[in-house]
């Protein structure tokens, strides 16, 4: 295999006593979309911050393009990046705003104009280029930020929560164009986000980070299938957590309530008597018995959650309650809270938290 | 909500009254130097006097390059508290409120100890070097004023990503100051220039125990020998002041509109 583009190996970082991250190791391929999601205080900004030269690895080298970048200063770096807070220049115009980086590295003036001409037509704000940032909506500015970030066509795009100041309307169809500008030009870029939603549609890989390590690296599937920690498979999308007692660790039987659920292969290390947690995803949960769904629980309805063209039906198992979306059919009314129901899955579906 | 309006209304007239009846009165008597009539003959005789001429244009010079010695030090100096030490603040600005408790006579005495003829920086030894010193004790006079408008101003701009967003775009620290942060404070630099202006013109201590020929001293010699000149004088400084003031007003409406800090 190739040397990857961008290579973080053992990066830790501490400020006095405390450290934010934690041996940090991530490889990232030229041209790919990586990003780091995790709650706040995870460290996803440290490393990102320690990536554009803004903070000094405490260990760990960070090599871009087979150089090692780790000492170098923000400026030396040729790296893009977008703010949270948009950061562009007030005193300047949207024109000279995207040409800073140009004029910084003395560009001849037709050069810049070209460039900043063709940066407002891949952002589609031709018609911008005069206006102050202060007469831009919140939206259009992340997008000249963005221009002014790729003009100087730098190895890296860093993008640090570039959405989470945006209306949600603005944030879905931004996240789509962010997404479509970094296929077209194929530029490395590590996104920084903890809207799992954002980080599951627009990446090609996904870093879960929590207490300043990755927990895990994966692909969009594999995180929110397959998670491999508990954190991941809390953080990442709605989980229902059941406690089960392992009955027979040779056969893989385990017991849930009072019902027998099969997970040959899922129990490694687990012995015959020990609690476990186990995971399904509510898409996973079908109400009723369903053809092709080997496990079954029985329990009762208690909550009942008409949302339109959804129905969230909550059961109560024994002592856990379990959380499913069915679609609503206007032919069948919905179920009624204290209903007797009967739940089922396939125990391929179900995951063994560890 | 009228007997409100009505005692907001009334104490306002009492403080308008306060502030312009002896300002009235001084134009009045200003104006009496021809008797039996209304005249500006003190105006004249202020306004054709060489020495009113070369005392304004010395503190003039002076106000100046104490601007610019000022500017050099406090835009750096409040811009890296702000970016880098930010722990300093309180120390830094419990340092530029000295000048307001320090008499201006004390620092003025001290300079004259530490920076005489036989000292080893004999400032005092040439007219060139005392200049350069009453220039200098300026800055520490106009520090708390020039301090304050400056970092009023970097208070508007979030400093921090902007430098951040400068340099990763390839700018050095010189680009950085010279064209991210200080247009986007040029205003308060211009505030904090316009007060030094307002002060260095009427100051009277440091001039006059340093022997420089300024405008402060030429006042007090006009004051303690003439009638009606003095409140001529007295007059064309407020103005000065005032014409300061309004133009610090008019300059605050073209500052950048900061557009970084999302809602």
């Amino acid at each position: 295999m190739a040397d990857p583009f961008l290579s973080i190996q053992h990066v830790r970082k501490s400020f006095g006593a405390t450290t934010v991250v934690e041996d940090f190791n991530l490889d990232v391929e030229r041209g790919e979309f990586v990003s780091f999601l995790g709650p706040s205080g995870c460290g996803k900004t440290t490393v990102l911050r320690m990536v554009a030269g803004f903070e000094e690895p405490s260990a760990g080298t960070i090599v871009v393009s087979g150089k090692d970048i780790t000492r170098l200063k923000p400026n030396q770096r040729n790296v893009g990046m977008v703010f949270q807070a948009y950061a562009l220049f007030p005193n300047l115009t949207v024109a000279q705003n995207i040409g800073f980086g140009l004029k910084v590295a003395g560009m001849p003036r037709a050069d810049i104009d070209a460039r900043v001409a063709e940066m407002l037509g891949i952002i589609k704000l031709p018609q911008m280029a005069d206006r102050y940032p202060y007469q831009l909506s919140g939206g259009q500015q992340q997008r000249i930020a963005l221009a002014r970030a790729i003009a100087p066509k730098p190895k890296l795009l860093l993008l640090d929560e570039p959405l989470s100041a945006l209306d949600a309307k603005v944030r879905v169809s931004l996240r789509e164009e962010i997404r479509s500008i970094q296929k077209k030009l194929g530029i490395t870029t590590i996104f920084v986000t903890h809207d799992q939603e954002e980080a599951l549609s627009i990446s090609d890989r996904i870093a879960v980070m929590y207490g300043g390590k990755a927990e895990q690296v994966g692909t969009p599937f594999e995180i929110y299938n397959r998670p491999a920690t508990k954190f991941v498979a809390n953080f990442v999308g709605t989980l229902n957590v059941l406690e089960g007692t392992v009955t027979d660790a040779a056969a893989g039987t385990v017991r849930v309530n009072s019902e027998q659920v099969s997970l040959k292969g899922k129990l490694n290390g687990s012995k015959s008597g020990d609690t476990l947690s186990l995971a399904l995803r509510p898409e996973a949960i079908s109400l009723g018995r369903q053809p092709g769904r080997d496990s079954s629980l029985s329990g009762e309805i208690s909550e009942v959650h008409f949302l339109g063209s959804v129905i969230r039906v909550r059961v109560g198992i024994g002592g856990n309650t379990v959380s499913l979306d069915t679609f609503n059919s206007p032919a069948t009314p919905p179920p009624a809270v204290g209903e007797k129901a009967e739940i089922s899955f396939s125990s391929s579906d179900m995951l063994v938290l560890h | 909500m009228k007997s409100g309006k009505f005692w907001a209304w009334l104490v306002f007239a009492l403080g308008a009254a306060y502030f312009f009846i002896p300002l009235i009165a001084t134009v009045e008597f200003s104006m009496r130097m021809r008797r039996g009539e209304y005249s500006f003959d003190a105006y004249k005789v202020v306004l054709g006097d060489a020495r009113f001429q070369a005392t304004f244009g010395y503190s003039v010079l002076a106000a100046v390059f104490t601007i610019i010695l000022g500017v050099l030090i406090v835009v750096p100096a409040a811009y890296w508290i702000r970016l880098r030490l930010p722990q300093l603040r309180p120390i830094v600005e419990f340092i530029t409120l000295l000048p307001l408790v320090i008499p201006a006579i004390v620092i003025v005495f001290g300079y004259i100890r530490m920076y005489g003829s036989n000292s080893p920086l004999p400032f005092l030894a040439t007219d060139t070097g005392t200049n350069a010193l009453l220039v200098i004790g300026y800055a520490t006079l106009a520090l708390p004023y020039m301090y304050r408008a400056v970092d009023t101003g970097l208070r508007t701009i979030d400093v921090r990503t902007l430098t951040e967003a400068a340099q990763i775009l390839g700018a050095g620290w010189g680009t950085i100051i010279t064209r991210v942060i200080l247009p986007n404070v040029l205003i308060a630099v211009l505030s904090g220039a316009f007060l030094t202006f307002a002060i260095v013109i009427g100051e009277f201590t440091m001039a006059s125990l340093l022997n420089r020929p300024a405008f402060g001293p030429y006042l007090q010699n006009i004051g303690a020998n003439r009638a009606y000149e003095p409140a001529a004088l007295a007059i064309i400084a407020f103005a000065i002041t005032w014409g300061c003031m309004s133009l610090i007003q008019i300059l605050s409406r073209f500052a950048p509109k900061s557009a970084n800090r999302p809602n």
